[in-house]
């Protein structure tokens, strides 16, 4: 008997959610990742998606200031993986978008609270409630690193146009490989043109050419990407300005879309103006 | 030939490495394991192991405790193939697979030893970061050896790809080995007991090769047909 005949009273799978679980990793600190969550997490929230926020930096959490959630704590990820709490209690409602919701790391231990394993359960638990879970990996590549990649689907490995930043993101991208979780898709954050313009920064040709993996997202340097963390309110939320912009398309991106990337070498009014005349 | 002690036995698989435990206490067998690993440390770096651990009963923290000690050496646990319930059970919580993709032990292949003298080994770029590929032969990279990654060669080295990160060709004194590849502008290059780094910003983006000559390394241009 065909397998499929063996269920006729089974709910159509349309409704059911198989969430997709995706994990920004960077190797270097510094470089913008639990802000590049929050962002994307946003983004794709914004767009009626459900979404879930895994802060997997125990012991230096983050993810929950820059989403403007600090005070609202009450349980955290260690506390699902031992056992005090369920699952749903330890998710923190986002205050603006009803379809978000953030797992927030424990302050008080170290990254060794966690396994690999506790991290591909909680997730295979979160699967079926929600569209995406977005896991924000601790800079290094030991235990916590180890802890966010294991549950992946994706991973978007993150770097600064930077030599540095590049060449732990290349670390990185052959840990993933060797792990069976590539192919990565990269994200160049921190972007400046007039440097790259000077010839002072690595321009995003520079770091596909050296990283050859397939790119999913460039976001400019921006100011205010620094004071809207601080705030607590990501930028994506506003949707105008070009950091934002960048994250928004990321998140198209990750739904599928087929959005063209920005051309953030565009010349000044100024220049405009001299050009078309 | 798989390694073999009186132990653990290792055997090279299509899915990776198949790591044999044999009857003895379950302490004893992690121990020679660990110390088999730590004498070949290049040789296990980046593998991916199944485990078959005949009837031994093994509960999580067994389990869980020898993936974290591999895992911090750089290998990667699997699956775990065993004859007793409760350790499949233990294997399948702990996210392990307990089944090879195809019956096991009919496709397991030898892995030579030792390679047979020119043989070179072959190795599929780019070579990353932290990427190192050590042999007593000659190497052949096909794609990038990007910087942060080594190769040692007793033998020479060829990389077809553009060579940023360290060699080492050559590593057992042999002065006639040489390094060349698509682009050459290496970290450090040592070929025998020569060491030298690339010039600052060098423009010509051609194929190159070093060698030992006269107590130093020399590099020039690949010439097509003349064979240097």
């Amino acid at each position: 008997m065909a397998a499929w005949k063996l269920n006729p009273g089974m709910p159509a799978r349309d409704g059911e959610m198989n969430a997709k679980v995706i994990t920004i990793a960077s190797g270097k600190g510094g470089v913008g990742k639990t802000t590049s969550v929050a962002n994307i997490a946003v983004a794709l929230a914004s767009r009626g998606q459900k979404v879930t926020c895994i802060d997997g930096d125990i012991g230096l959490r983050n993810l929950d200031v820059i989403l403007g959630l600090e005070n609202r704590i009450v349980y955290d990820l260690v506390d699902v993986v031992e056992g005090r709490c369920r699952l749903r209690q330890a998710m923190i409602r986002d205050k603006r978008l009803s379809e978000l919701y953030l797992i927030p790391a424990a302050q008080t231990r170290d990254k060794s609270a966690v396994s690999p394993s506790d991290m591909v359960r909680l997730c295979d638990e979160l699967r079926s409630e929600v569209d995406w879970i977005l896991i924000d990996s601790p800079a290094g590549i030991e235990r916590g690193f180890k802890n966010a990649i294991a549950p992946a689907d994706r991973v978007l490995v993150l770097t600064n146009p930077e030599v540095s930043a590049v060449r732990d993101a290349d670390r990185v991208i052959g840990l993933l490989e060797a792990e069976g979780k590539g192919p990565a898709a990269l994200v160049i954050n921190r972007l400046d043109m007039s440097m790259v313009r000077r010839g002072d920064m690595l321009s995003v040709e520079d770091v596909l050419d050296l990283l050859a993996i397939d790119l999913i997202g460039i976001v400019p340097e921006d100011d205010s990407v620094i004071v809207a963390s601080n705030r607590g309110q990501p930028l994506a939320l506003d949707g105008k300005n070009k950091a934002g912009l960048a994250f928004q398309n990321i998140a198209r991106r990750l739904m599928g879309e087929k959005v063209p990337f920005i051309d953030f070498d565009t010349p000044n009014v100024f220049q405009r103006l001299l050009g078309r005349k | 030939m798989g390694e073999t002690t009186s132990l653990i036995q290792i055997k090279g698989i299509r899915d990776g490495l198949l790591v044999t435990l044999g009857d003895a206490a379950w302490p004893d067998l992690v121990a020679a394991f660990i110390e088999n690993i730590e004498s070949r440390a290049s040789f296990f770096q980046g593998g991916r192991v199944v485990l078959d651990v005949g009837s031994h009963d093994l509960r999580v923290a067994e389990l869980s405790k020898l993936r974290d000690q591999l895992s911090e050496r750089g290998i990667y646990l699997w699956a775990v193939l065993s004859e007793s319930g409760l350790t499949e059970r233990t294997a399948q919580n702990l996210g392990l697979a307990t089944r090879l993709s195809k019956p096991h032990l009919s496709e397991v292949q030898a892995v030579p030893e030792q390679l047979p003298e020119d043989a070179a080994k072959w190795v599929k770029g780019p070579l990353r970061s932290g990427g190192k590929v050590a042999c007593e032969g000659n190497v052949v990279v096909l794609g990038d050896v990007n910087s942060g990654a080594e190769i040692v060669a007793g033998g020479s080295i060829i990389v077809w790809g553009r060579l940023r990160g360290s060699v080492h060709a050559g590593a057992q004194g042999d002065e006639t080995a040489f390094v060349c590849a698509l682009e050459l502008a290496p970290t450090q290059i040592r070929i025998a007991g020569a060491i030298a780094v690339s010039p600052e910003k060098q423009k010509r983006k051609q194929p190159e090769v070093a060698r030992f000559q006269d107590g130093r390394l020399e590099v020039e241009p690949w010439h097509a047909g003349t064979g240097r």
